[in-house]
């Protein structure tokens, strides 16, 4: 597995392809429905040097606040992507964010967003929580908790080793279009079969 | 003695074994994926994940997913009891798993967007209740996530658009097609719990009622036991497999209910429970000892 760490520069996204395995370690920030939708409705300056040429992670997670005040990430795999189709090539674009990490995959304005900007759709195992909360050491600060309460609010991490797989990369590949057309061709095969 | 308390404490439990240890058989049926899958495929290293996310979240008495989804529980009760009782109890048992942990606060008002903050909601949690001659409460729960909760589908039949009827070859056809249109977002290898007939709400009902079932029981009704069968095999043909990355294990199993229907319609209904097929079961007796099943 490659290691990468953030902040990610634009040649190495771009060199990465679909199907390669790939270990996060730096500082990423969470962000799902409620987020997307506020980081298009103006720029948001305070946010904005948190997105810059790191990753966004499609997650909810489950925190924990200790007695000193400070939090930690109980539980934290990723949400589905989809959601965010309308809004992703866009929020990528005006923050120079270097990829988005999720689960189900991501469709084509998302694709060709990040063949425009340099970026990758990284895909966590959805479900593993455990595993990838292991894998946040810190969380640094939060974004709108109070607004939109622990699922929805953006979270500033740090992660080590963080475990994701190239599912959508910058040349225009797409595994989820890959595997959705085999799909396809297969039901079209198994109806066309007699009983 | 059977005190409010008593519920309580005994559905905090409840919904922590539910949120941090997988049934026995759901993880024997991710092992089967798993040595199924080629060996550096990404499906078996998601496999291998899962596995490792699963023992890890029971060691840390931790959830499994951090979307614990709604709490949907079915309750059966002898008669005498009050239902309204065990309604607030399992209620304030949400709220007090939330604070330790267990469940993440996932309730959201949907005109404010508001989150409540303590897991609980209107119609969060989702009971059913059942009156039964036996003398003890019998409480069985699931955790039904989000995104699996999206791609659950119903459809009325004939189906033009897939040329499915009104048969068991036309459940089939749009059973199957449930299955490649959700393709990895349920967070395959999913569970299907599946209702043929019944009305709009009741088919929903009960193909998550379905969910219950453990996934190597076998159904009584000889025609839908050879169904979900066939729907199992064909449905991991399909090639979709975990996460949607492509593979052999896209469905962990297939569990088919049946309803009456009006002449004028024919549901198939389809809930589909992803891998974090979180059920847990407890039985009360009168004294309030609690027994765990599953």
């Amino acid at each position: 597995m490659a290691e990468l760490r953030l902040p990610l520069d634009e040649t190495r996204v771009r060199n990465l392809e679909v199907g390669a395995g790939v270990e996060l370690t730096g500082r990423m920030i969470t962000g799902r429905d409620a987020a997307h939708k506020w980081l298009l409705e103006e720029y948001r300056e305070e946010v904005a040097p948190f997105l810059e040429g790191t990753v966004i992670y499609h997650c909810g997670p489950v925190v924990r606040q200790l007695d000193d005040g400070s939090y930690e990430f109980v539980a934290s795999g990723p949400t589905t992507s989809i959601r965010e189709e309308p809004y992703q090539a866009d929020v990528i674009e005006r923050y120079g964010l270097r990829g988005v990490i999720g689960k189900g995959g991501m469709g084509l304005k998302t694709l060709a967003g990040l063949e425009k900007s340099g970026a990758l759709y990284l895909h966590a195992v959805g479900g593993a929580a455990q595993v990838l909360a292991e894998a946040v050491k810190k969380v640094e600060r939060v974004f709108m908790l109070e607004e939109f309460g622990v699922p929805e609010a953006l979270w500033v991490i740090e992660v080590e080793k963080f475990p994701v797989m190239v599912t959508m990369d910058a040349r225009g590949g797409s595994l989820h279009t890959e595997v959705e057309d085999y799909s396809k061709a297969q039901f079209e095969k198994l109806l066309a079969a007699p009983a | 003695m059977l005190t409010k308390e008593r519920y309580v404490d005994t559905f905090v439990e409840l919904i922590r074994r539910a949120s941090a240890e997988l049934p026995p058989d759901v993880v024997q049926a991710l092992q089967q994926g798993r040595d199924r899958e080629a060996s550096d495929s990404l499906a078996r290293q998601a496999l291998v994940t899962i596995l490792d996310n699963v023992d890890l979240a029971k060691a840390k008495s931790a959830p499994i997913c951090q979307d614990t989804g709604t709490p949907v529980a079915w309750i059966s009760y002898p008669e005498g009891i009050s239902t309204r009782l065990l309604e607030e109890a399992m209620h304030e048992a949400v709220q007090v798993a939330t604070a330790k942990s267990y469940l993440r606060p996932n309730a959201v008002d949907t005109l404010t967007g508001k989150n409540t903050g303590d897991g609980a909601g209107r119609a969060i949690p989702f009971l059913h209740f059942e009156e039964w001659d036996e003398p003890k409460v019998e409480v069985r729960l699931i955790l039904k996530g989000g995104g699996c909760e999206n791609v659950g589908i119903q459809y009325k039949l004939p189906d033009s658009g897939l040329q499915a009827g009104r048969d068991l070859e036309g459940v089939r056809c749009v059973v199957l097609d449930a299955v490649v249109q959700a393709q990895g977002k349920g967070c395959a290898p999913g569970v299907l719990g599946i209702c043929i007939g019944g009305d709009r709400v009741s088919g929903f009902s009960e193909s998550k009622c379905q969910l219950l079932r453990p996934l190597s029981d076998t159904n009584p009704m000889a025609e839908l036991a050879e169904l979900e069968e066939r729907l199992l095999k064909e449905a991991n043909e399909l090639g979709i497999g975990p996460m949607g990355f492509g593979g052999r294990t896209t469905v962990l199993g297939v569990k088919v209910g049946v309803l009456d229907r009006v002449p004028a319609s024919y549901f198939v209904t389809i809930s589909y429970m992803c891998w974090a097929d979180r059920r847990a079961a407890v039985s009360l007796d009168e004294e309030g000892a609690a027994t765990w099943l599953n």
